[in-house]
């Protein structure tokens, strides 16, 4: 069911801020289009999207009350050259000064070229700076970090990302129905499943429609066996990170099972375009089926040995116990979504807290912990991939019926949706005019995760900086757009 | 007591690792050389990855390639930390035009003689976000490209017998 949207005066917004501020309210989108800011926020299972002109191409800061929002101004204005008033940090943040144009979402200017970026100041004696990227050592995606470091201890790190900013909402405007639900689940390949969802089920909502019942339990499948590979490939990857490969080696090879299977089912093995808008594009196949029941016992046998093994090794403890450690209130106040949120006492799940068919007839538990380290957030995904064991056996037993397909309507109107992905809550706001998309909206769970990485990696080793990053391992992708 | 089990277990049982797959031709892979590479080359690829704006789903299977059932490593494929180690560029994505200089930086970076893989659907042409604001186009838009794996993404499989045609200069492997 759609949030309610209400266009609100300068009074009304600023109340908005005074209730994210006073931590009465949770912050799940800010964004643009012509003249008008949007701002998305929840509280108690309870959604609202509120609207607000922007009299000589300015509106109040969201951000100089709550931090959580700096960068999505600082995108908003890159993107729809809207000012927020009132802000303190202005530097850009996707435009590196290097597109064709300025505010390619809202009156485009002419490009200016690259201006310098000054980082944040770091003060002390004896203090270095390190920059690494956006090219990086591994095969990991584009951005820059800039590390300020007393000896080996971090003082600071600071983030620049846009690096791989392709102009999805730009690309999205226009689309018709297939090519933008293709586009949503190219806006982070890891959680093109997850993205494939919530544009579908914001279309839907837009539209008056909902997908038929199998076409939604066969969405949740997918979203599991997304979930699964993803959180069983970075179990391993957090290990190897730490120099343990024996982990890396078997988690990779259940994480490659689990592809294989998706491979089998669905035709795909990160079952892309699978989820479209009416519906899932094919049914399961009968082998899939199978093949999906089999990967269950295969993981079930498997799992609590490496479970065993990753408790069992005191030399990785050692790295994962204590470090990059997130406190509770920050998690709050950002409220980081998934593993990072619930790793630090934030047990916020959109499957749970805006229950979407079919996880609102299906058990499963959300566990939070507070000790906000690498090895909570490791534990977190353990635990998270026995749900997900849980839910696809449930799945598997209740099919209900087809038909998984009914073809959407060539409509217009409003949606979004909430959706969890194994990353955490990811947003999606659209509205459709004719049957194409005239404005969509489309909001990470990274976003709100990233920030936090700058402070959980503050007073640790730079050693330690790859075992950090890849314990949260937010998307880049998905926050560039 | 779990590590140890795994190691004798380790020993006991057989590899993971897959009958690699025959490499494309050079047709296939829409590769812009014709003499025999492997001479150049030897028996090893240094690969440095370059992610030029891919959605990461390049990336992910990649990765997959280190995993026990593809081995890479067995066929002297390996990925190096450095451009300056590489003489492979795997690249992934459209260019964008935030990560063109560092695209273009990490090429000249690259001592010769260098081959540029171009994999996936955006790297070969743009794929979904080819022209607009913000991206260059493909690869080739911005660097000289040799072969071209397609997919979105491509599978681990055609990563493999792409980059195996270049090992092997189009040939069939010997012995599989």
């Amino acid at each position: 069911m759609s949030w309610p949207r209400h266009l609100v005066d300068a009074a009304g917004w600023s109340g908005a801020i005074e209730a994210l501020a006073a931590g009465r309210r949770t912050l799940a989108g800010l964004w643009g289009e012509p003249g008008l800011v949007h701002m998305a926020t929840h509280a108690d299972g309870e959604g609202a999207i509120l609207s607000t002109p922007c009299p000589n191409g300015a509106y109040r800061s969201v951000s100089a009350w709550h931090a959580p929002a700096i960068r999505l101004e600082r995108a908003l204005f890159d993107l729809h050259g809207l000012r927020p008033d009132g802000a303190l940090d202005k530097r850009p943040w996707l435009d590196h000064g290097r597109w064709t144009l300025r505010h390619p979402l809202g009156e485009a200017l002419a490009a200016t070229g690259p201006v310098p970026y000054p980082f944040l100041a770091s003060e002390g004696e004896n203090l270095h700076q390190i920059p690494v990227g956006p090219v990086h050592a591994g095969v990991i995606e584009p951005g820059h970090f800039r590390f300020t470091a007393a000896g080996e201890t971090v003082v600071r790190l600071e983030e620049r990302l846009g690096y791989v900013h392709r102009g999805l909402e730009g690309r999205l405007a226009g689309a018709d129905l297939d090519r933008a639900a293709k586009l949503a689940g190219r806006a982070s390949g890891d959680s093109t499943v997850a993205y494939a969802i919530a544009f579908a089920r914001s279309a839907e909502d837009a539209l008056g429609i909902e997908a038929p019942a199998r076409a939604q339990w066969l969405r949740a499948l997918m979203a599991e066996l997304e979930r699964l590979a993803n959180h069983l490939g970075d179990i391993g990857a957090i290990c190897n990170d730490a120099a343990f490969s024996l982990m890396h080696a078997h988690c990779g090879a259940l994480r490659e099972q689990v592809l294989r299977a998706a491979e089998s089912a669905f035709g795909h093995r990160l079952m892309m375009d699978r989820v479209i808008p009416g519906g899932v594009a094919a049914d399961i196949t009968p082998e899939g089926a199978r093949g999906i029941q089999a990967l269950l016992r295969h993981i079930r046998d498997r799992l609590p040995r490496l479970v065993e093994l990753y408790d069992d090794t005191a030399s990785l403890q050692d790295r994962t116990v204590g470090t990059g450690r997130v406190s509770p209130e920050l998690a709050a106040r950002f409220g980081a979504g998934g593993f990072v949120g619930r790793a630090s006492g934030r047990s916020f799940d959109a499957r749970k807290a805006f229950p979407y068919a079919p996880y609102d007839v299906l058990n499963f538990g959300i566990r939070a912990r507070e000790d906000g380290d690498v090895n909570a957030r490791v534990w977190i995904r353990i635990e998270e991939v026995r749900e997900s064991l849980g839910l696809v056996e449930q799945i598997l037993d209740r099919l209900p019926s087809p038909p998984v397909h009914l073809g959407p309507p060539a409509g217009t109107g409003e949606g979004n949706a909430l959706v969890e992905s194994f990353r955490g809550d990811l947003f999606v706001w659209l509205r459709l005019a004719g049957g194409r998309v005239e404005r969509a909206y489309l909001r990470d769970a990274s976003w709100f995760q990233w920030p936090l990485l700058e402070a959980a990696i503050e007073n640790n080793i730079v050693a330690d900086f790859p075992l950090c990053n890849k314990s949260f391992n937010c998307s880049y992708a998905g926050v560039d757009l | 007591m779990s590590m140890p089990r795994f190691l004798v277990e380790g020993m006991l049982k057989g590899p993971l690792a897959e009958r690699p797959p025959e490499p494309m031709s050079f047709a296939e892979l829409g590769a812009e050389f014709e003499t025999a590479v492997q001479r150049k080359l030897g028996r090893s690829l240094s690969i440095r990855q370059v992610d030029a704006g891919s959605c990461n789903a390049c990336e992910l299977e990649i990765h997959a390639l280190g995993n026990a059932y593809y081995d890479l490593e067995r066929f002297g494929l390996r990925f190096v930390a450095s451009p300056r180690h590489a003489v492979v560029l795997l690249v992934t994505g459209p260019v964008t035009l935030n990560m063109r200089e560092a695209l273009e930086r990490t090429y000249a970076a690259t001592p010769g003689p260098k081959w540029v893989v171009a994999a996936g659907g955006c790297a070969i042409d743009g794929g979904l976000f080819a022209d607009g604001y913000a991206c260059a186009g493909g690869v080739a838009d911005v660097i000289p490209v040799d072969i071209r794996i397609p997919g979105c993404p491509p599978t681990p499989i055609a990563l493999l017998a792409g980059l195996l045609a270049l090992l092997n200069g189009g040939k069939p492997l010997r012995g599989g």
